[in-house]
């Protein structure tokens, strides 16, 4: 049996007084091992005693998660944005939109104002508390983001899912519209996220609908081919030819039994395009296709505006551009950390 | 032995795969058994033997793209006697899990792991029996207290991986007999089991058999199995029944040479110490079409020249015993 260092240290373990790596605490490094797989099987048999019941999937992937400092870090950083979008009015300070020091700020004269004790961030090129504007664009970024995800979990999910049961129990017309399906997929795959993001919005024109709409459709052939290639690989398990063999109709094969078991890869996939679908947005109101409402500050609007002023005043364009960073980076570290958690393949 | 025609007569049974620019593969050639009440009926071979497309194909769950189905088998079913392999998809899909059932091999990897017990056993209730919520869960509980499973209504609610391999077989035997089918097909049903809850599992199965009055098709490599549980055998070689005889018969004078040589490579308690097994040479691919001769002649130790003039024809040696050989093994042998 192999240990995973992540495995090693027994989450709140009383007997280690220095919480580091094993045999770390002045051990023989074989002795270190030898407790180390100890402690891993006393891990192993205390799931199993634990209630009785043992571990489904779900529960033995969070137990890992918690011991993955990537997931920990992701999710911390995940949880605060989610506060400080939920909770934005309450923590701006100020009017996110009115020009309350605008006589402070002479863009044209290069006159910025920088982080002070009454604006922490200072103030942008139309003196406009630039911390109150960060925090409620947070809502803008997470109403895009959750949007969009949930636009192309639910387009995805529908054609992805309906040709993966097509191709599993349809038979010869179930293989051609599986075909038919995956083709016009394969076709919008082909096309540059950001490319098929700015086509959409392009054509619909620009509004904060257009941004959702158009990164959410983006992402719609990720999820299909995903859905399809995990209800097709487990189309073959025994546990639907057992299934088939009971007379179960089709339908409650494809919707009960396969389906929850294929949404795990896609629902891992929903918090990686979380993060996507946060840049691509950003990328869309950069490119002047994001929602025109100036009442509504936007972190890729802000970075657009903080353009012209880079050279004397630069903050202004990287507090929004960090927001991004971070935010992206939050959900890309807890979406990699579930996938890694929830694949047999990288557990051992 | 049977009384009466018998539940299933299957005659003829042929499965080819393959075709159209591929070379074909008969996998099952010309298979014929019957399968009567409260009996049991063991198909016996090697793997690759057809013993597990047999079943499949009986069940109607095979691929439909890339595959023939030859022969017949007539089912005698309330409505009258119907043949299993020319029935519409639809039809065949009524029958299964209400006439037909099957147990599978895997008792982990055939439940759903995602899906409480109770949902698998119930749905198979709502589907054929049209129960509804309440009344199916209690008959799921009756049905596991039915083959063994203690607290059946705390298991209900478990999923597949919080039950013991011997509980999860159970627990697929209690959905296949959900409906009371006439006919059961059992694919290496204790394959993936230990020794002591193989034998459970063959004891419930038998006493299934007998109180229901269900016709078993056992369909196993262990000759224990066999001697243990059923009543006709046959044993099938390269798609063929080489010999069927009832079980007495069959173990005391088997005729033909694969018979003997399955029986003479089983180990044996009572044999003397350290004496090596006497195993059957080569492999199952070392054999050749059944249309030019007979296809176990390769391996056979008893092999002639006559062999490989032409399918040797199926031989009556009386008492229902039947063999595919031209040259048997005499009665009196030892």
């Amino acid at each position: 049996m192999t240990t995973t260092p992540s495995s090693q240290n027994l989450p709140g373990d009383p007997g280690t007084a220095v919480p580091a790596e094993a045999g770390g605490d002045g051990r023989t490094p074989l002795l270190g091992r030898r407790a180390a797989k100890v402690d891993r099987l006393a891990e192993l048999m205390g799931e199993r005693a634990d209630d009785g019941h043992g571990a489904g999937v779900w529960r033995t992937a969070f137990r890992r998660l918690r011991r993955s400092p990537m997931a920990i870090s992701g999710a911390v950083i995940v949880a605060l944005f989610l506060l400080v979008a939920l909770f934005a009015p309450l923590i701006a300070p100020y009017s996110a939109t009115s020009q309350a020091w605008g006589n402070e700020v002479f863009p044209n004269q290069n006159v910025f104002v920088g982080p002070r004790a009454e604006n922490w961030l200072g103030l942008d090129n139309l003196g406009r508390d630039q911390f109150s504007r960060m925090v409620v664009g947070a809502r803008q970024t997470l109403l895009v983001g959750v949007v969009a995800t949930l636009v192309g979990f639910c387009a995805g999910a529908l054609l992805g899912g309906s040709a993966g049961a097509a191709a599993v129990l349809g038979g010869r017309r179930g293989a051609w519209y599986d075909n038919a399906v995956m083709r016009v997929i394969d076709m919008m795959l082909a096309l540059p996220t950001l490319l098929l993001a700015v086509t959409v919005a392009a054509l619909v024109g620009p509004s904060l609908t257009t941004v959702m709409l158009a990164v959410g459709i983006a992402q719609v052939p990720i999820f299909a081919r995903l859905l399809r290639g995990a209800m097709i690989s487990q189309g073959s398990r025994d546990y639907v030819l057992a299934a088939r063999a009971l007379g179960v109709r089709k339908r409650r094969i494809a919707l009960a039994h396969i389906l929850p078991n294929s949404l795990g890869p896609v629902i891992v996939q929903s918090t990686l395009t979380l993060a996507t679908a946060i840049i691509d947005a950003a990328a869309l109101s950069y490119l002047g296709l994001g929602n025109p409402d100036p009442s509504f500050p936007e972190w890729g609007t802000m970075l657009a505006d903080a353009q012209r002023f880079l050279s004397s005043a630069p903050q202004l364009a990287v507090y929004p551009a960090l927001a991004i960073i971070v935010t992206a980076l939050g959900f890309t570290l807890l979406g990699e950390a579930m996938r890694e958690a929830l694949d047999p393949k990288l557990r051992k | 032995m049977s009384n009466g025609t018998p539940l299933l007569a299957v005659e003829e049974l042929s499965v080819v795969f393959g075709g159209r620019g591929s070379d074909e593969v008969r996998a099952v050639d010309g298979v014929s058994f019957t399968l009567n009440e409260g009996k049991v009926t063991g198909l016996v071979g090697e793997s690759g033997c057809g013993k597990s497309v047999t079943s499949l194909a009986l069940m109607g769950l095979l691929p439909s793209r890339g595959v023939r189905i030859g022969g017949s088998a007539v089912m005698r079913l309330p409505e009258g006697e119907t043949d299993l392999l020319r029935l519409p998809a639809r039809r065949m899909r009524d029958l299964r899990g209400s006439q037909l059932a099957m147990i599978f091999q895997d008792p982990l990897s055939s439940l759903n792991p995602v899906v409480p017990i109770g949902v698998q056993v119930t749905e198979i209730l709502r589907r054929h029996r049209r129960m509804g919520g309440s009344a199916a869960a209690k008959e799921a509980a009756v049905l596991l207290d039915r083959v063994g499973i203690p607290d059946p209504t705390r298991r209900l609610r478990e999923y597949p991986h919080q039950l013991s391999g011997g509980m999860r077989q159970r627990a697929l035997i209690a959905m296949a007999v959900a409906c009371r089918p006439r006919v059961m097909i059992a694919d290496e049903p204790t394959t993936a089991l230990d020794v002591t809850i193989q034998a459970q599992i063959l004891e419930l199965l038998k006493e299934l058999v007998t109180e229901e009055g269900t016709a078993l098709l056992m369909i196993t490599h262990d000759l224990g199995v066999v001697a243990g549980l059923c009543d006709d055998i046959n044993v099938l070689y390269a798609g063929r029944a080489v010999e069927s005889a009832p079980r007495g018969p069959l173990f005391a004078e088997p005729a033909h040479p694969y018979t003997i040589g399955l029986l003479g490579s089983v180990p044996r308690l009572d044999a003397p110490r350290g004496e090596p097994l006497t195993p059957i040479r080569g492999s199952v691919n070392d054999n050749i079409a059944w249309t030019d001769g007979c296809a176990f002649a390769p391996r056979c130790d008893r092999y002639a020249a006559e062999c490989l003039e032409g399918p040797p024809p199926l031989v009556p040696a009386g008492d229902g015993h039947t063999h595919r050989c031209v040259d048997p093994a005499e009665e009196e042998t030892e």
